[in-house]
């Protein structure tokens, strides 16, 4: 068995497991864990949690204008990072036809050209928040191993990525290989560490805009 | 044709004009990735000299290279230079079976020791001490080890010879292999392909008589002048793959207009030959211009390497059944940890409930 063959059989399928396992593993833990009551009386400007949690996940998705002068770049890069993420994997070609061999699903690819774009934004992106990251001196000292760890297993399927589209550097085999296998170690990493957001990132905000709203701390 | 005939004597006899040769050598130092510049010495060496002694070993094979070989529509000087060499044992196309090919096999052996070029077509089992095909009563393994000895080089022709192939595949019962795996101390050339591409041996030999060695090779031990790109590197429909426009089935409207057939299951992206350059048939097509994906044939353990309809970024298909197991133990070990933290923070409240009992008690 080759390293390729080893990548696209057994190791994908134990990465797709221990991420399934990890992020549902995840998910029951913390929608089961103890709530303390709320005991507050609920404020004048209460509202329903329903369309609490609702506005809150939409909301907390814009900078707040109060802060934009300090968090425009941020923010910036972090959109372009996310949005370049989606157009490769909802539009490469490739992303698709993995998904359709899988589940049957198909849908339009988009063209190489745009798809190509994206991933060198999505990388200059994550480079610059690196560099952000080793540089900002408050945001330095709070970083661990954990941030580090989850922008570079994001950074190196993308690398791999263009080089693997662009077919340069490697032959396309050796890319292929460590595309895939680099995407299997993010997928292992993914709901340990904290780019679990991607599925805590609404979850927690509609929990919170739930409590909001019945507070009345909604605004 | 007597051994002592060169190349050149056997042209003329045959009305080939020197002129032909010429355009011949232009064309094969063209495909061995030489400067056009050595055309006139390859013309030259090459009617210089002399039959090429060759014994042809067959083990695990299913004969289809020799059909290729020797059924290959190659005109003119190709056809030749196969002609030329004197084939001097091999058991499909040879008068003499028994006894007598023996001893025609041990004559030759002997005769040219140290000269003689030993090609090979299948691969050897190793297991059982070789007793999936034992010739005149001894294993391929002791038939190859003594005439790999006195050969000068070894041509290991079609991907069983090199890789072991077909025989190879999983479970492999005989416990095949490649001749490049068990011989050791000579020059083996690595002719994959199932079957390989007449050109590429007569390249391999035309290499040989000129320079009296093998050409250079790949890390799989193939020629580097037709292994080194990939079919996807010079195939006529990469344009469409570039584009993105993939054939979703054999007869849908993308694969009538030539589209990319990457989706289908190509394998020309990792597959090492030159089909796309060189074509079949004299040139006429090759697999991927009649409408099907490369298979791979050219590399190690291809018929282990999933479905031929499976494409390379594709695969089968997680198993949905442990998808869903690994789901319910994601449940189970969140419920658990859920259930221990509500134990954890019941047993804290109690404490701090008899806490504030006590003070209250005391007050
Ligand atoms: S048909 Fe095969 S070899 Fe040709 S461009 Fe498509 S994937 Fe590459
Ligand atoms: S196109 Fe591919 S499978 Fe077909 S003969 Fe050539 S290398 Fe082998």
């Amino acid at each position: 068995m080759t390293l390729l063959d080893f990548a696209r059989g057994p190791a994908l399928y134990a990465a797709t497991l221990i991420m399934v396992c990890g992020l549902v593993w995840r998910l029951t833990g913390v929608a089961l864990l103890p709530f303390r009551r709320d005991l507050a009386a609920s404020g004048p400007n209460a509202k329903g949690r329903v369309s609490g949690a609702l506005w809150q996940v939409v909301s907390r998705s814009f900078p707040r204008r109060s802060f934009l002068g300090r968090t425009m770049v941020t923010v910036t890069i972090g959109y372009a990072m996310h949005i370049g993420l989606a157009v490769i994997l909802l539009g490469g070609a490739p992303h698709i036809l993995l998904v359709t061999q899988a589940t049957g699903l198909d849908w339009p690819a988009l063209p190489k050209g745009i798809v190509a774009i994206a991933s060198g934004v999505t990388l200059v992106s994550l480079l610059l928040v690196i560099l952000r990251r080793l540089t900002h001196p408050v945001l330095r000292l709070l970083s661990n191993v954990d941030d580090y760890l989850s922008i570079l297993l994001t950074l190196i399927p993308v690398l791999t990525g263009i080089l693997l589209a662009e077919e340069t550097l490697l032959p396309y085999e050796t890319l292929l290989t460590w595309h895939i296998l680099s995407v299997e170690a993010l997928m292992i990493w993914l709901p340990f560490g904290k780019l679990a957001h991607v599925v805590f990132v609404f979850a927690g905000r509609a929990a919170l805009g739930a409590r909001q709203a019945r507070k009345g701390a909604l605004q | 044709m007597s051994q002592k005939d060169t190349l050149g004597q056997e042209l003329s006899r045959r009305g080939i004009s020197r002129r032909a040769l010429l355009k011949f050598a232009a064309a094969a130092a063209t495909s061995l990735a030489l400067p056009p510049s050595f055309a006139p010495a390859i013309a030259e060496e090459l009617s210089k000299a002399r039959r090429q002694s060759l014994i042809w070993l067959s083990f695990q094979d299913c004969t289809g290279c020799l059909e290729a070989l020797t059924r290959s529509e190659a005109p003119g000087i190709e056809r030749l230079i196969f002609d030329f060499v004197s084939l001097d044992y091999q058991e499909t196309l040879m008068a003499a079976a028994g006894t007598a090919a023996e001893d025609v096999l041990k004559a030759v052996a002997q005769e040219n020791r140290g000269n003689y070029l030993l090609a090979v077509d299948g691969s050897v089992p190793v297991a059982d001490n070789g007793v999936y095909s034992m010739i005149g009563g001894r294993s391929p393994m002791a038939i190859l080890s003594e005439l790999a000895e006195g050969a000068a080089a070894v041509l290991a022709i079609g991907t069983c010879a090199a890789y072991g192939g077909i025989p190879k595949a999983a479970p492999n019962p005989t416990g095949a292999a490649g001749i490049g795996a068990l011989v050791g101390g000579k020059p083996v050339v690595n002719i994959p392909g199932c079957p390989p591409i007449p050109e590429v041996l007569t390249g391999v030999l035309v290499n040989f008589l000129t320079f009296g060695k093998l050409p250079d090779l790949d890390a799989q031990g193939r020629p580097l002048a037709y292994f080194g790109t990939t079919i996807h590197d010079q195939c006529y429909r990469r344009p469409y793959y570039d584009q993105g426009k993939f054939a979703k089935s054999f007869d849908d409207a993308g694969a009538r207009q030539g589209w990319c057939l990457f989706e289908l299951g190509c394998k020309g992206p990792t597959t090492h030959n030159a089909c796309a350059s060189l074509k079949w048939n004299g040139g006429t097509s090759f697999p991927i211009q009649s409408g099907h994906g490369c298979l791979g044939c050219s590399e190690p353990d291809f018929w282990d390497k999933g479905s031929f309809y499976t494409s390379l970024s594709g695969g089968e298909g997680p198993p949905w059944g442990a998808v869903a197991g690994a789901a319910a133990g994601g449940v189970a070990i969140g419920g658990a940890a859920a259930f221990a933290a509500r134990r954890a923070r019941a047993s804290v409240e109690r404490q701090l409930a008899q806490e504030w009992k006590a003070q209250e008690d005391e007050a």
